[in-house]
């Protein structure tokens, strides 16, 4: 974990400092570096006796979750030694190696070569190979003489180490404590009941689990597989038609996959590449989850027509980049109610989306804010519910500038509406006002002088939007014309 | 065949003629504008539903002013659970406003595009869509062609079209239905009272096809249309209606 750090923020390499975080009203360590464990800081620690310890210590606050996340990523890593990989404990990684290691040369230049790669990257691990993943385990964190133990060896090896290597809770550890059990190797030859009345049937199964003689298992990771679809064709394709066949089928095949584990695309690449090796591609994006094979083809038919065969494409591949859960209830629902309305929306928005770029498409809902460019919000999805009301009780213009624009004007201070402003060029006689409606800068969003809102009616009956940024005397206050009210 | 019975015949064959042009029958199927005397310009009274309609606004000033009106006639075209897609480019509609003209802001999909090129191909799709109540388009000008391939959209789709034309260089002759051009009037306080009053404005039917054109003052008070005073009472027999 701390190496994890370290690697990203590479002055900490070789300090002494800890990440920690709070647990039952205390604030405990969870990782300490190398160099605070060589003065005897350890993880469980509380900071405060660290602190005593070693004043100078640098203390970070631990992200919960980082360290599982990393381990997951670790464990993907290492599948390229492995086919099986498991999480061992939040923090160790159990490799199934059986029949991998003569890929590189020996068990020995095996275990050297991970510990060698992991080390470049910036983690000190240990590692151990052996017949039984309790043996493994108690080698890899208390082994000291080898890390390599030979097929059936594994009782010799465990007998010097002491009885935490057996994955034991801390009462039984204690007890055992206290009955004078330093090593494996001073209880292992006991009778069985003897041990089994003394410390529960947990110790008996450990022991047997590291020697060997019961069966243990692990649950493998399974990286994700990408969702990608590939089609190579005999002879290279050059017709539109001919693409429209091969997309339809890899779109088919990637909606089912997609129906079985009950996703939907929102985002798919369609590539192929060419004989003279040039990759050719178009992409889609929607905006809803869908796995809708009629729907998907047609956003792709669109743009069809950007691929250059050249001379002929001889394998395509479909790749979905981006999915979402899309439960079966779901779209059984959309399709019964009048979501349909929705649905066949939904697909005009994906194709114009696809056209125009999906940005150009945005739905408001209110916000709790007063200050005007903030009173909306875009909603996240265009389906997600309005949970506050749209406000009416203050006059907001139909249409307002997105930014607001300088006037010059004739006003009486110090909070009178304008008597004419001139906006482009063009004198307007302000006949009738209303005002001032102050709106202040929201202090913990932004600085900033407050504002005084006047509607304000010129002569030809147009309806204007005005303001002051900030008052007469203090600060040099500015007109603004802001929007236009039907 | 007698005077009587020809006119009769004249009368259905309009009625027929009005069907085929895709104008609702009664009032009753119609939806209800709340455009009071000024329904009677159109044909049968009933606002025409499923048709493009084209909004003038030839300077700037009065962009607001055909923006409210459409918005409020907006509110009762999209009803409740309807959808209303707003495209253009450089949009300044302010969402929350809309509130103020009976419909829900977070019923519009607002679709902002860069080029007119696509505006008008947006436009198209929309139109052709039958999910959607309403699709406002806010367009420089819309010439013949254009007009002709958006009439052809919503006569499948039935789905009404208003399109803002903001700043038509020559009004060119399209097959929009009808043709309005709003423009701001002074708000009417009470004498001696301070403020601004209700947005009121000159409602121009420029065209209206199988209808009468006319002007008309409305103003929008309390979430509804009224109409006001006529300067230009145009309060004539309709067609489908014989005396």
């Amino acid at each position: 974990m701390t190496d994890w750090f370290v690697r990203h923020n590479p002055g900490l390499q070789d300090e002494p400092f800890v990440l920690v975080a709070p647990d039952r009203g205390r604030v405990i360590i969870k990782a300490a570096s190398p160099a605070a464990g060589v003065l005897g800081i350890e993880p469980g620690m509380v900071v405060a006796d660290a602190r005593a310890i070693l004043p100078s210590l640098q203390v970070f606050n631990e992200e919960t979750s980082r360290k599982d996340k990393l381990l997951n990523e670790l464990a993907e890593w290492c599948i390229r030694y492995t086919p099986i990989v498991a999480l061992d404990t939040s923090d160790g990684l159990i490799l199934d190696i059986s029949g991998c290691a003569h890929l590189w040369g020996g068990e020995r230049q095996y275990l050297k070569e991970i510990i060698a790669k992991l080390k470049s990257f910036g983690y000190q691990v240990r590692a151990a190979i052996a017949d039984t993943i309790g043996a493994c385990w108690a080698i890899a964190r208390y082994g000291r003489l080898t890390a390599i133990i030979e097929p059936g060896m594994q009782a010799e090896a465990l007998l010097p180490l002491p009885p935490v290597a057996l994955r034991l809770d801390t009462n039984v550890l204690e007890r055992m404590h206290k009955l004078g059990f330093y090593q494996i190797r001073s209880f292992v030859s006991m009778p069985h009941n003897a041990l089994k009345r003394r410390f529960g049937p947990i110790l008996l199964e450990k022991l047997a689990q590291a020697l060997g003689e019961v069966e243990e298992t692990i649950q493998p990771i399974r990286p994700v597989q990408p969702y990608q679809e590939r089609l190579p064709s005999l002879e290279p394709i050059r017709t539109a038609a001919g693409i429209e066949i091969a997309l339809k089928d890899l779109l088919e095949a990637l909606c089912i996959r997609l129906l079985q584990e009950g996703k939907g695309l929102r985002k798919a690449i369609f590539k192929g590449c060419r004989v003279d090796g040039k990759m050719q591609q178009i992409e889609i994006g929607t905006n809803h989850p869908t796995r809708n094979v009629s729907h998907l083809f047609k956003l792709f038919e669109l743009k069809i027509n950007t691929i250059r065969p050249g001379l002929g494409l001889e394998l395509f591949l479909l790749e979905a980049p981006v999915v979402e859960i899309l439960s079966m209830e779901q779209e059984t629902l959309w399709n019964i109610t009048k979501g349909s309305a929705n649905k066949v929306v939904m697909n005009l928005l994906d194709r114009i989306g696809v056209r125009v770029g999906i940005n150009a498409i945005h739905r408001y809902l209110p916000d709790e804010h007063h200050w005007p460019e903030r009173s909306v919000r875009l909603a996240a999805s265009l389906q997600e519910k309005n949970p506050l009301i749209w406000r009416t009780d203050l006059p907001r213009p139909v249409c307002l500038l997105p930014l607001p624009e300088r006037i010059e004007v004739t006003a009486p201070i110090p909070d009178y509406p304008p008597m004419l402003f001139r906006y482009k060029g063009k004198v307007h006689k302000v006949r009738k006002a209303d005002g001032p409606e102050r709106i202040e800068q929201e202090w913990w969003l932004e600085q900033g002088l407050h504002r005084d809102y006047y509607c304000v009616e010129d002569d030809t009956g147009a309806r204007y939007w005005l303001f002051r940024l900030g008052n007469y005397g203090e600060d040099k206050p500015e007109w603004f014309v802001h929007g236009f009210f039907a | 065949m007698g005077p009587a019975n020809k006119g009769e015949i004249i009368e259905k064959l309009q009625k027929q003629i009005l069907s085929m042009q895709g104008f609702r029958e009664t009032a009753a199927q119609g939806v209800n504008t709340g455009l009071g005397a000024l329904e009677m310009a159109f044909p049968n009274s009933v606002f025409p539903t499923g048709a493009i309609h084209e909004f003038l606004s030839p300077a700037a000033e009065h962009a607001a002013a055909t923006t409210g009106f459409m918005a409020g006639l907006l509110g009762r075209l999209v009803g409740q659970t309807g959808i209303c897609l707003w495209i253009g480019a450089r949009r300044t509609v302010f969402a929350p406003a809309l509130k103020i003209f009976g419909i829900d802001p977070d019923q519009v999909i607002f679709i902002d595009l860069i080029r007119e090129k696509d505006v008008l191909w947006t436009i198209e799709e929309a139109l052709k869509c039958d999910a959607v109540s309403v699709v406002v388009g806010e367009l420089n000008g819309i010439t013949f062609t254009e007009s002709r391939r958006l009439q052809l959209a919503v006569e499948q789709s039935k789905v009404t079209g208003l399109m803002h034309c903001f700043n038509p260089l020559k009004i060119n002759h399209t097959t929009a239905v009808a043709r309005w051009k709003i423009t701001s009037l002074a708000s009417i306080m009470e004498e001696g009272m301070p403020g601004v009053g209700y947005p009121r404005w000159s409602v121009e039917l420029l065209k209206i096809r199988n209808g009468k054109p006319g002007i008309w003052e409305l103003e929008w008070s309390s979430g509804q249309f009224r109409n006001l005073d006529k300067p230009n009472p145009v309060v004539e027999i309709p067609f489908g209606r014989t005396a």
